[in-house]
């Protein structure tokens, strides 16, 4: 592998990382901070991709379309989706076993594929990227890079330097990590804890969605799409430390490199590579990178 | 009291020449496992809808009985295809089955039908062995072998002056046939395979491959992907300018069905496949108008194997005058039979594989065009079956 050849892929490495990024930090907050095994994350990566399938249109019938503004509707819709859906399942699910919460997320999954399949249908569908980004930059002679890919990174790490600023720096997040710490003692201090929840789950809901609306144009949105990206995620949160904002960063781009260079360096091998990694760094450090809160 | 002996016998009699009577008279019961959810629903749907098509066309009947469906979602499950199966012949006690879409299933299938001796139609799984290693008397199929169109691909890559390819597939039993089909006509025609990529099935991140595929700058590059890899790969391809200057090659599942999806960066793609649209043929022209009408839809490839897995089950019926058990007689009449499939005439090998041409194709549009005929009257050659 040639200079350049290996500069291309460690872009490709950063460019994949950052996208599980997006996808898994959502999971993050919700399991690490909350405690709750949500399999139906990965649920909410597809929902948020078929509506920038199916909110574009409508978007640009009633206030004249934009990429941007069918975005804003897009996460908006999903936040409430997500304030709705804790509210009616989830708030009872803090307390009980994981059993149960594994059960119960599963049985969103197939909701909302039935809900898909009947709204939509089973086809493979594409979105367009908006026409300001549809340029791209020449690499090599023959290669070139979308600009897409390079906006879908800026969106990760402008979202990474929000979350860890709202995380770190503000009293909201100062709340947040306290009931991750201690639930009842957070209660007592006058916090009402139950709306933070609800709150936090609304926002892991909302990025979710938001990865999916922004991967939508790159990744094309079809059935089970969301299942794929669910496990991976799972390896990311375990890898990164769970409910640490950070671990997740580092864990996405760790996997993005050792996916895309075992894919070209060891072939044979690319399917279980990630989960070697994760198996190495699990014997190193059993609790994942970081600490939970950070 | 006395009875009248003769009277009863006449009673029995009649009775049993009215059960043998009805023998042929009662339903056919076709037992139909195919995927009616997930990823490849709308592919069980289209084989469905074209086969019920056939059974209407000739008045609900085939070989004069009439037909029962029971139907089975097989959820492209391998695991669960050796109990489906099983219960359609146990305890529904089906005639034959007509299944499936996935590889995997269908094996398991052609398995159970092996040992049972049910009869089995294969209306898609492109799976080598089916026709090949694991081939039976009663096992047919009304498709293609993964070999066929990556066979014909080969030799037309080598026509079209191409020298130095990369192939690129998922790394599972479909992919990697249909690449060895590739490379067998294309190095036999003094081509060479300078590299055979892979990635994890059903993995969609393609763009190291690309960037690999960019510093060796191939002449073309042959890929194997179905469905949503197919989208993506083919978007992705198109994304990162290698369609510029590097052709991009495949069996027609890299373009079948995905076109709307893939837009503009499918266009001008050549891919072969036993299927096409602008056949120009009347049979294929009377088969989409009747296909247009019923399910207010145009059929693809899929349907059509669903209607020639009917057309198929009523010439060996029509010859054993529904009887499913005189099994030779049904076999020779399929081996003799020129079926009049909408992709054109084919012919049924010995090893119950569909001899037919496999066309290449252009994306023109949302279509795929017929361009000419890849290769005339290809057979698998079928490694493996002793028929």
């Amino acid at each position: 592998m040639d200079y350049s050849t290996f500069l291309i892929q460690s872009l490709n490495a950063i460019q994949y990382g950052l996208l599980l990024f997006l996808v898994a930090s959502g999971l993050s907050l919700i399991f690490g901070i909350m405690g709750v095994i949500n399999l139906a994350h990965g649920s909410f990566y597809m929902i948020g991709a078929y509506l920038a399938f199916g909110l574009a249109p409508i978007v640009s019938d009633i206030f004249g379309g934009g990429f941007i503004a069918t975005l804003v509707f897009g996460v908006i819709a999903s936040a409430v989706f997500g304030y709705l859906l804790e509210w009616a399942f989830f708030s009872y699910l803090y307390t009980r076993d994981h059993l149960q919460q594994v059960l119960m997320t599963y049985g969103l999954i197939l909701v909302f594929e039935e809900i898909r399949s009947l709204l939509i249908g089973d086809e493979v569908h594409g979105v367009k990227p908006p026409t300001w980004l549809e340029g791209s930059i020449p690499l090599t002679d023959v290669m070139v890079y979308p600009t897409y890919r390079l906006f879908i990174s800026a969106m990760c790490i402008a979202l990474a330097i929000g979350m860890y600023l709202v995380f770190t720096k503000t009293k909201l997040g100062m709340m947040i990590r306290a009931g991750s710490v201690n639930r009842e003692m957070t209660q007592s201090l006058g916090i009402n804890i139950k709306f933070l929840y609800r709150v936090v789950f609304a926002a892991g809901v909302a990025i979710a969605a938001f990865a999916g609306m922004v991967a939508a144009p790159v990744s094309s949105v079809y059935p089970g799409m969301g299942g794929g990206i669910l496990i991976i995620c799972f390896v990311v949160v375990v890898i990164g430390g769970i409910g640490s904002i950070k671990g997740a960063l580092v864990a996405s781009l760790l996997i993005g490199f050792v996916d895309t260079f075992g894919k070209v360096a060891l072939p044979e091998a690319a399917g279980v590579l990630v989960y070697v990694l994760m198996a190495v760094i699990l014997l190193w450090k059993p609790n994942g990178l970081f600490k939970a809160g950070t | 009291m006395k009875f009248n002996q003769k009277k009863i016998l006449v009673a029995l009699t009649s009775l049993y020449v009215g059960i043998a009577s009805a023998q042929n008279t009662t339903k056919l019961k076709v037992g139909l496992m195919l995927p009616y959810s997930g990823t490849y629903a709308s592919l069980g749907n289209a084989i469905e809808n074209g086969f019920q098509l056939y059974v209407q066309e000739q008045g609900g009947k085939i070989g004069g009985r009439e037909i029962e469906f029971v139907k089975v979602d097989d959820e492209s499950e391998p695991s669960k295809a050796t109990d489906n199966i099983n219960k359609l012949i146990k305890r529904d006690n089906v005639d034959l089955v007509v299944g499936s879409v996935h590889s995997g299933v269908a094996m398991a299938m052609a398995k159970v039908a092996k040992d049972t001796g049910t009869l089995l139609i294969v209306p898609n799984a492109g799976a080598d062995a089916i026709t090949g290693a694991m081939c039976a008397k009663n096992i047919y199929r009304t498709s293609f072998t993964n070999w066929q169109p990556g066979y014909a691909m080969g030799e037309q890559a080598a026509k079209n002056g191409v020298k130095k390819v990369i192939t690129v597939t998922w790394k599972y039993a479909a992919g990697e046939e249909s690449v060895k089909g590739f490379k067998e006509a294309f190095t036999k025609n003094g081509g060479t395979i300078s590299k055979e990529l892979t990635v994890p099935f059903p993995n969609v991140e393609f763009q190291s491959l690309l960037t690999e595929i960019a510093a060796a700058k191939p002449d073309a590059v042959y890929a194997f992907f179905a469905g949503a890899g197919a989208v993506k790969f083919v978007k992705d391809y198109a994304a990162a300018g290698l369609n510029r200057s590097i052709p991009l090659y495949g069996p027609g599942f890299l373009t079948d069905g995905t076109l709307e999806a893939q837009g503009a960066a499918a266009n001008g793609m050549l891919t072969t496949l036993h299927y096409a649209d602008g056949l120009n043929n009347k049979r294929d022209a009377a088969f989409r108008l009747a296909y247009a009408k019923a399910y207010k839809m145009q059929p693809d490839v899929y349907a059509v194997q669903g209607y020639d897995a009917a057309q198929l089950l009523a010439i060996g019926l029509n010859a054993t005058k529904g009887d499913v058990s005189k099994k030779a007689e049904f076999e020779d009449a399929i081996l003799k039979a020129k079926i009049d499939s909408p992709r054109g005439t084919i012919t049924i090998s010995k090893a119950h594989n569909p001899i037919q041409d496999i066309y290449l194709r252009e994306v023109v549009g949302k279509e795929n065009k017929f361009k000419s005929v890849a290769s005339k009257s290809l057979a698998d050659p079928a490694r493996g079956c002793n028929l």
